[in-house]
């Protein structure tokens, strides 16, 4: 498949080599960083669009290759490529980082060049993780992306940023040392730094356990999963906005992305014999958590919670298709389970950015985001009580919103695997809609609390696109999936197909 | 395209149309503009649908079932939006329309001043949207030929009565109402997603048909929840029943309905009595070859139906907020209709619903005409003798009341009676319990409804009302409450005969011949529609109804004392009633401080303690310590470094070698 351009290079590089040039032309000249900024994330995510439509959605096989020798030596490559599965998440990726530019317009008032730049760079390194398909480059892009986070937190975050940043690298740093350790394994054993040299590579179960679980330390930071995600509010409350819609629309993919794309299909055996692990810590996640979101004061903190809580259904749906087969003798149900935890993903993409968007436009006005500061929010903000609303809906996973596809599906699936699954995974109905509906209650509704609240302006327009390009994007995932799920189907049934064969 | 596809396409998206309309350019339309636009919206759907209703129930057209597109497809399995049309859900989509059109007019009138808004505050145009959105909610909900769309509806419906229950969202109470309301049913959907999710293991779709299809292969199936088996179908009925209970109400996730009524009162008319609030009664009767298997099921769905018609009936004396005696009705008739279906009578329960559908409206509509004249106030005890001030609302209310109690030939008489009958012919396990709750109901319902009727129109005038110009209201009040009392009083003598015989839900409503109660009735009973009314005379509910009548009229007409001294009699069960047994108490105690606790202990004990306590900052202090005495190692000669590096160099090596 190809479209003219190399499309993935394009991706990585045009942000990247834009960051740094904004960062050295924008210095001293705010405005133009933010033009150019705000005309480099456009021009990216325009040029993504041919991912979408012209993509073969009949086959598994990756599309729009690129590959290139990088260190011979060592047969490491420059290998890029897409599938079913990496192909929403590059899109949800140039998608977010239009909004994320746009959010920070005239919130960022300081070296307004670097923080761009700091944005621009990211990006590219997050398509590079999505996309990569050499272990090497892949893991030179995971960790890469750690430093201009650190700084966009270090730098513009709250009063207690440092302990945040440095928990946040230390946090993932320690999970992805194991990964690569890992790695260096396999390519002894493969010669091969190729991930898909990797999926077929056969492993002994003892080497597949250890891998197995070097992933899920990795992956589980990542995503975060308990009980290693305390590293998540601290990290959001402190990051600016822009910093905590990046985080949870697309950083926390990258966990769950790593399970679908090296723990499934490189250690099937492992996977079958430790999935109760994951699968209690998601339930943990969905239950546990949801409590614990439910009495935070701090909207940020509710929201970080409530993604972890949301991430549960994530590896939960990507796991549940070995029990499925011992519980039911079959595999229907494997395939919602994966396609739920998918489109959950991308959900989430939308839906927290969403809700931190908003948390950011309240904070912008008022400075603070104590649940307690406001009140009454609405009557005199009235647009903004409408899209907070909707997003509210969709945190709860309202039908017809983005965010019940895949609870519906993980649901479903989930309780073939065995009713408790499912029991414990629907109990989000409830908690997910105490603790959204209890925060908008207190936030949005009521009467005006205090003259600070009574002086708030309601969105600009800036804001006010903001707001409708997610809005827009939400309904029209929860009306009509089937598009997605379209893109999706050949390389799930593949992921699966790679699930259930033994590499003994 | 059919003709026939079109025209249900219209009819369900036209009322979205107006909504969106009126929702988003409100501003720029203005008053005139949104409530035009929405009514113009809703008379067009309301007049399709008695199309559609002439089509299915009177000319007998086939069922149609067509899909309108695919959602989604996973794993093989069609996720659909689409068109199941039967008597069944033509009957709905005309008593969801009608009653939404004549509470849009009313509307007009009711929302015109509003002490909460400004008037410059597009509200009104924004009441006219979410009305309308719960017109195309609803009507989702009822034209589904799937569990999807069902659900779809279902939390549609749910949405929009969140949303107009917090209507005036400076309230504290109001917010307060409405996120109970939005709970207490996700406990409800709790069950109901579990229940489609068995659904879906064991028939691998969603579609009504097609599951209805294997019902007769699976019906032996079971499912084990780790205790042991137990019988597949019951429990997918007893999970979907759930679902019912938090929608409809019934005990004991009632406690959301009472507090409902914070909301404007066109509302609590259409969404809290005539449609939303019977659509667990509808899912259970569109499901009812799936219950029809299972006993178990029938006999809880007939126990929880009638204790919750017999105790929230008793709630109902007790209140003196005119509204909340309405909503306390509605829950004990909710109750008769889920009675109903216990005893496989669903055509009965469905019966109910729709005469109810009229009825209730029309109570509360009218409830809402007092309250426009008493300017907000609505406590019946400052009321009185509004009689000669509101002749209109006078006489409807009366009618509605009258259906209300089962009076002999109104509506409510004919469907009440066939569930009492239905029950007492039943052989369900709980028939002969229930039955009596349902009789002794009876009694209750008449009290009540004529405790309020006789403190609002008959008792001496009150202060307020002495000192206040009291005036009947507006046309677009009292034209709506006419129209309505139509069907209220007519629409049970044509359909009594065939709903008996079960011709009329033939096509949508399977019943076992074993179960089939009102056939019985039919064949052995029934000798058409004025023979009931005069054989209803000589019966006893009827003359109990009278009794409860009578017995209002006497404590709260003829001697006004004797209440206050019946509540002395006994302040014990005065207060019981007062607090509505305890559950609103219970669920706080419980549920509201049991989960902040909890989570509470969660995240301080858990998080915040052992996790990030004792293990993610012990760890960096354990490491900084470590740093400190390992810092001694650091001596700066270099023969040292030399020397470490030498042996570390051997150790490699020889692990390397081994």
């Amino acid at each position: 498949m190809t479209v003219g351009y190399p499309i993935l290079s394009t991706l990585i590089w045009l942000p990247i080599i834009a960051g740094v040039i904004v960062l050295f032309a924008g210095r001293n000249n705010p405005r133009l960083a933010k033009w150019l900024s705000l005309a480099t994330v456009i021009v990216t995510f325009l040029l993504s669009l041919p991912l979408w439509f012209a993509f073969d959605r009949t086959t598994a096989a990756m599309q729009f290759v690129e590959k290139l020798d990088w260190i011979p030596a060592y047969n490491i490559q420059y290998f890029l490529g897409v599938d079913g599965l990496s192909m929403p998440l590059v899109l949800l990726t140039t998608f977010t980082q239009v909004l994320v530019i746009a959010s920070a317009w005239e919130v960022i008032k300081e070296r307004v060049e670097q923080y761009m730049g700091a944005f621009l760079i990211m990006q590219g390194l997050m398509t590079g993780v999505f996309v990569a398909l050499d272990a090497v480059l892949f893991y030179v892009f995971w960790e890469a992306l750690l430093i201009p986070m650190f700084i966009v937190i270090g730098k513009w975050g709250g009063p207690r940023r440092v302990y945040a940043t440095i928990k946040f690298f230390l946090y993932t740093f320690f999970g992805s040392v194991f990964m690569l350790v890992s790695f260096l394994y396999m390519y002894y054993q493969s010669g091969s730094f190729s991930i898909l040299d990797f999926h077929t590579l056969p492993l002994g179960m003892t080497a597949q356990i250890l891998i197995f679980l070097a992933f899920l330390i990795a992956f589980a930071v990542k995503i975060p999963m308990f009980p290693v995600h305390t590293w998540l509010p601290d990290a959001h409350v402190e990051a600016p906005t822009a910093g905590s819609v990046v985080l949870a629309a697309i950083m926390l993919k990258m966990g769950g992305y790593g399970f679908v794309r090296f723990s499934l299909p490189i250690t099937p055996d492992a996977s079958m014999q430790l999935d109760w692990l994951v699968i209690v810590l998601s339930l943990i996640a969905i239950v546990y958590i949801g409590f614990v979101a439910l009495v935070q004061h701090d909207m940020k903190k509710l929201v970080a919670y409530s993604s972890i809580s949301h991430m549960g259904f994530v590896t939960l749906g990507m796991f549940v298709l070995y029990d499925i087969l011992q519980n039911t003798g079959t595999l229907q149900g494997a395939q919602l389970g994966m396609e739920g935890a998918m489109v959950q993903m991308i959900s989430h993409g939308f839906i927290s950015g969403a809700m931190f968007l908003a948390i950011g436009v309240l904070y912008d006005r008022l400075h603070t985001r104590e649940i307690s500061a406001y009140g009454g929010v609405v009557n005199v903000m009235p647009w903004f009580g409408f899209f907070a609303v909707l997003f509210a809906m969709g945190n709860v996973g309202l039908p017809g919103t983005s965010g019940f596809v895949g609870e519906f599906m993980v649901i479903l699936s989930s309780f073939k695997a065995n009713p408790w699954y499912g029991i414990l995974a629907a109990f989000t109905l409830i908690i997910g809609a105490a603790y959204t509906l209890w925060m908008v209650k207190r936030v949005i509704f009521g009467d005006i609390r205090n003259e600070a609240v009574a002086k708030m302006e309601d969105l600009n327009k800036r804001e006010f696109a903001i707001m409708t390009a997610l809005a827009v994007a939400v309904i029209a995932l929860g009306v009509y999936p089937y598009p997605l799920m379209d893109v999706m189907h050949a390389s799930v049934e593949h992921l699966i197909q790679q699930a259930f064969t033994s590499k003994l | 395209m059919s003709t026939l596809h079109t025209i249900l396409t219209v009819l369900l998206v036209a009322p979205l149309i107006g909504s969106i309309i009126a929702g988003l350019f409100g501003r720029q339309i203005g008053r005139k503009g949104a409530h035009s636009v929405t009514i113009a919206a809703v008379a067009l759907s309301t007049v399709l649908a008695a199309w559609v209703f002439a089509l299915f129930v009177i000319q007998g057209h086939e069922p149609y079932n067509a899909s309108l597109y695919t959602w989604m497809i996973s794993d093989g399995i069609k996720f659909e939006i689409g068109y199941l049309i039967d008597s069944l859900s033509a009957t709905m989509m005309l008593v969801v329309t009608f009653v939404s059109l004549m509470v849009h007019i009313y509307t007009i009138g009711y929302m015109d001043h509003d002490a909460d808004y400004p008037p410059e505050n597009p509200y009104y145009q924004r009441f006219f949207s979410y009305i309308s959105l719960f017109t195309f909610s609803m009507l989702s909900l009822v034209m589904a030929n799937n569990f999807l769309q069902l659900f779809f509806g279902w939390e549609a419906v749910g949405l929009v009565s969140y949303l107009l229950i917090g209507f005036y969202m400076k309230r504290e109470s109001a917010i307060q109402a409405n996120l109970k309301a939005f709970l207490v049913n996700r406990v409800g959907d709790f069950g109901f997603v579990l229940g489609i999710a068995i659904v879906v293991m064991y028939f691998g779709t969603l579609d009504y048909q097609t599951f209805f299809n294997g019902l007769d292969a699976h019906k032996d199936d079971v499912i084990d929840f780790g205790w042991g088996p137990v019988s597949m179908i019951t429990a997918a009925t007893l999970l979907l029943f759930v679902g019912a209970m938090g929608k409809s109400a019934q005990m004991p996730l009632h406690v959301w309905l009472p507090e409902s009524m914070e909301g404007p009162t066109p509302i609590s008319a259409l969404i809290h009595a005539a449609t939303m609030v019977t659509a667990g009664i509808f899912m259970v009767a569109r499901l009812s070859p799936a219950y029809e298997l299972s006993e178990v099921a029938l006999s809880v769905v007939l126990l929880v139906g009638a204790i919750t018609a017999f105790m929230m009936g008793l709630l109902g004396i007790v209140q003196n907020d005119i509204k909340r005696v309405v909503a306390y009705s509605t829950l004990s008739q909710l109750g008769y209709m889920t009675a109903a279906l216990g005893v496989s009578a669903y055509a009965a329960g469905m019966f109910h619903v729709i005469t109810h559908a009229f009825f209730k409206a029309l109570l509360f509509l009218a409830a809402g005409s007092v309250i426009i004249a008493m300017h907000h106030d609505q406590d019946i005890r400052n009321m009185g003798g509004l009689k000669k001030y509101m002749p209109i609302t006078y006489w409807t209310m009366l009618i509605g009341s009258l259906a209300l109690i089962g009076f002999p030939g109104f509506s409510g008489f004919f469907s009440k009676d066939s569930i009492i009958m239905a029950t007492e012919a039943s052989e369900q396990f709980g028939a002969g319990f229930a039955h009596l709750l349902l009789v002794a109901g009876v009694f209750v319902t008449a009290f009540y409804t004529f405790r309020m009727f006789f403190l609002v129109f008959h008792a001496p005038e009150s202060e307020y009302v002495r000192t206040h110009d009291i005036h009947e209201s507006p046309k677009v009040v009292t034209v709506p409450l006419i129209l309505l009392s139509i069907p209220a009083v007519l629409v049970g003598w044509p359909m009594i005969g065939p709903i008996l015989s079960g011709s009329y839900f033939a096509d949508s409503i399977f019943v076992l011949p074993e179960h089939d109660v009102l056939r019985e009735i039919y064949e052995h009973h029934f000798h058409g529609a004025l023979n009931m009314v005069i054989h209803g005379l000589f019966t006893l509910p009827v003359w109990l109804s009278f009794a409860g009548v009578a017995l209002a009229w006497y404590m709260y007409i003829k001697n006004p004392a004797l209440p206050a001294r019946v509540q002395q009699a006994c302040p014990v069960c005065y207060r019981i009633l007062e607090n509505g047994y305890g559950f609103d108490r219970f669920n706080e105690i419980v549920f509201v401080n049991g989960s902040r606790k909890l989570g509470e202990f969660f995240w301080k004990v858990i998080d915040q303690t052992i996790i990030d306590g004792w293990m993610v900052n012990g760890t960096a202090n354990l490491v900084a310590v470590a740093a400190r005495n390992w810092r001694q190692l650091q001596t700066g000669y270099l023969y040292h470094y030399a020397f470490v590096m030498i042996f570390g160099t051997l150790i490699l090596l020889l692990w390397a070698l081994w």
